[in-house]
């Protein structure tokens, strides 16, 4: 078990079953390395919000246990909370006041923020997220990227060790998309670990150190982005394919897959000449052999079985 | 103990090194308040919390509406003087306004509470949670952490002040007008006794602030409603039809076994304020049901609201 000071968020075997006994969350170890930039992925509906509210304190978990910087909770949320910024679900504020209203209402609910840096803090933070100038719209009168923005800049008010933020560019046009991914790389620069659910590929192909991918409430995949990308796999082209995937598995390959004109499986530590060579020795006519680089999105598909919604 | 050392015997100190070795943008002592802050963080909250509800329009609404009654009853009752009223017809002390107008404020609270303070009680208590559940900021707050039950005890604080200030609107109101349109002078109780005009508006007060902690406890019975939905609406009507079934039921005698247990059967029982010596028995029974009104609502209140999952 690693130990939990370098881990920014841990859960074992948290779970949430809703009353109506449907599973939303099954048992999931979650190990965020502080500093991180966390992509939490998966298709809508397999239980990214739900462990989002269990790990912030919204829900209580049906089994299981969680940490939050390092402090087991339930327990520990008052000393960790302050600590965590957050945007879950949308961004949500009262429409009659400002922007920047709106900013220090949340911040006079906490009981361990500085009342008297708090306009120094709300510009910065609303500086950060291009939003300084519309401080004192209503935020009724605010568009939905603006609305987001606002939403992520409440996580920027005071010093974070961790920002939560669940799907923080929907509704964001691809400009906004972009200021998104660059916000999340400065806070991260910062030494923030950041853990982001999305079921946008592209947003945490570029920006994640790594991922966990949740499928029907399990978590399926989880590790740095480069070890999930770096499992390469062979594309053997033949005509004899049956022929072709038995000698693949009887050289110890794994994942091995064919239909009628090709023999997929993973290369693991094997080097594709000797694969070659073996082939043809064994009287298989090869047509062809790569090495593709799988993209994450069939990482994705594969691990979940569904599709992304690509924009 | 080194410096590591203690980082790692202190967990939030050893995952936020990384960000304590970067001093570019940390600044603990900007962003933290320290254990003396000019400014104590409940206050802070709760004064928050004022803004948010005397900042709304809809609310503010409601005050003004409010304040529409004094004025209104005022110039009917001013212009239907004349017109004698039977003993046990209209509400208590008309009778008494023609000789001092001091009295228009107790006639219009007793007026108000039939159904405009009770409304006014039910939108600021029914909206406490469910309204902020019903925008979503409520995962905001908890998130920050306000804390379940620091949030639950503001909320009741701010719909007791809203009660005061309500109750208070009208009298000063009904004062006011009573000393325009009326005879004013010594007041007359109704046990013959004469005692001045400033004793009177002291009893006022008295009064004012009797009838507030009475909508204060319905207030607790908004709050537990408050919190069992995310739709403000209904916890709004919900406290409104139980606050007018039980004013109905207070008038059936068929049902007098029950009318002491009925939360509004104590609203007007401030009559022993206006005899020679004050008879307080009433009012003490009704102090006496407001708090058990309040304690047990404000139990199931804050036995829901802190095991609940915030879903919205």
């Amino acid at each position: 078990m690693t130990s939990a000071a370098g881990l920014a968020l841990s859960s074992s075997g948290l779970t949430k079953r809703y009353r109506g006994g449907q599973l939303a969350v099954d048992g999931i170890d979650l190990a965020v390395p502080a500093g991180s930039v966390y992509g939490f992925l998966g298709p809508n509906g397999s239980g990214k919000t739900t462990t989002i509210r269990m790990l912030l304190g919204l829900m209580q978990p049906t089994a299981g246990s969680h940490d939050v910087l390092g402090l087991p909770m339930p327990a520990g949320q008052a000393r960790a909370l302050p600590l965590v910024g957050s945007l879950v679900e949308g961004p949500a504020f009262y429409p009659h006041l400002s922007g920047r209203a709106n900013l220090a209402r949340l911040d006079a609910a906490d009981r361990t923020a500085n009342p008297s840096t708090l306009q120094d803090r709300i510009d910065r933070a609303l500086d950060r997220v291009g939003l300084l100038a519309a401080a004192d719209k209503r935020y009724r009168a605010y568009s939905l990227g603006m609305k987001q923005r606002l939403g992520i800049a409440t996580s920027l008010l005071r010093q974070r060790a961790l920002v939560v933020l669940d799907e923080p560019t929907n509704g964001l046009d691809p400009q906004g998309t972009r200021e998104v991914r660059a916000l999340i790389r400065e806070i991260a620069a910062d030494g923030t670990t950041v853990f982001v659910s999305s079921h946008l590929l592209a947003e945490v192909e570029q920006t994640c150190t790594h991922v966990g991918v949740m499928r029907t409430g399990k978590l399926v995949y989880q590790g740095s982005l480069a070890e999930l990308r770096g499992q390469a796999r062979l594309l053997v082209k033949t005509p004899k394919p049956d022929q072709a995937a038995t000698v693949l598995r009887d050289l110890g390959l794994t994942g091995v897959t064919q239909d009628s004109q090709e023999v997929r499986a993973d290369l693991g530590t094997m080097l594709p000449e000797v694969i070659c060579e073996r082939l043809v020795l064994a009287g298989v006519p090869v047509a062809g052999l790569e090495t593709p680089r799988r993209s994450l999105e069939d990482e994705f598909v594969e691990l979940t079985g569904e599709g992304f919604d690509v924009d | 103990m080194s410096t590591d050392a203690r980082r790692l015997a202190d967990p939030v100190l050893a995952s936020t090194e990384v960000a304590i070795d970067r001093p570019r943008q940390h600044r603990p002592d900007a962003d933290t308040a320290g254990a003396s802050g000019p400014v104590p963080a409940w206050f802070r909250f709760f004064s928050s919390e004022l803004r948010l509800v005397f900042g709304r329009p809809r609310n503010l609404a409601l005050l003004g509406v409010l304040a529409l009654v004094p004025i209104f009853f005022g110039i009917v009752f001013r212009l239907t003087l004349s017109a004698p009223t039977g003993p046990g017809n209209g509400p208590a002390f008309l009778n008494q306004l023609a000789g001092n107008g001091v009295f228009l404020a107790l006639v219009v609270l007793s007026l108000t509470l039939l159904l405009l303070l009770p409304l006014a009680i039910a939108v600021i208590a029914g909206d406490s949670v469910a309204g902020e559940a019903g925008l979503g900021t409520l995962r905001g707050l908890l998130t920050v952490p306000a804390g379940r039950s620091r949030l639950l005890a503001v909320k009741y604080a701010v719909i007791g002040v809203f009660s005061l200030a309500a109750c208070l609107e009208i009298s000063a109101l009904s004062l006011i007008m009573g000393l325009v349109l009326f005879h004013t002078g010594p007041v007359t109780l109704l046990s013959g006794t004469t005692i001045s005009l400033g004793a009177g508006v002291v009893r006022i007060l008295l009064v004012t602030v009797y009838v507030a902690l009475g909508l204060t406890s319905l207030g607790a019975i908004g709050l537990a409603a408050s919190t069992l939905t995310q739709h403000p609406v209904g916890a709004i009507a919900g406290l409104l039809v139980i606050a007018i079934a039980s004013e109905i039921c207070d008038q059936v005698p068929q049902l007098s076994s029950i009318h002491s247990f009925l939360p509004t059967h104590y609203w007007l029982s401030w009559d022993g304020l206006f005899r020679a010596p004050i008879d307080w028995s009433g009012m003490t029974h009704g102090l006496v049901s407001f708090a058990v009104y309040a304690v047990v609502f404000g139990s199931v209140a804050w036995a829901k609201f802190t095991s609940a999952d915030v879903t919205s």
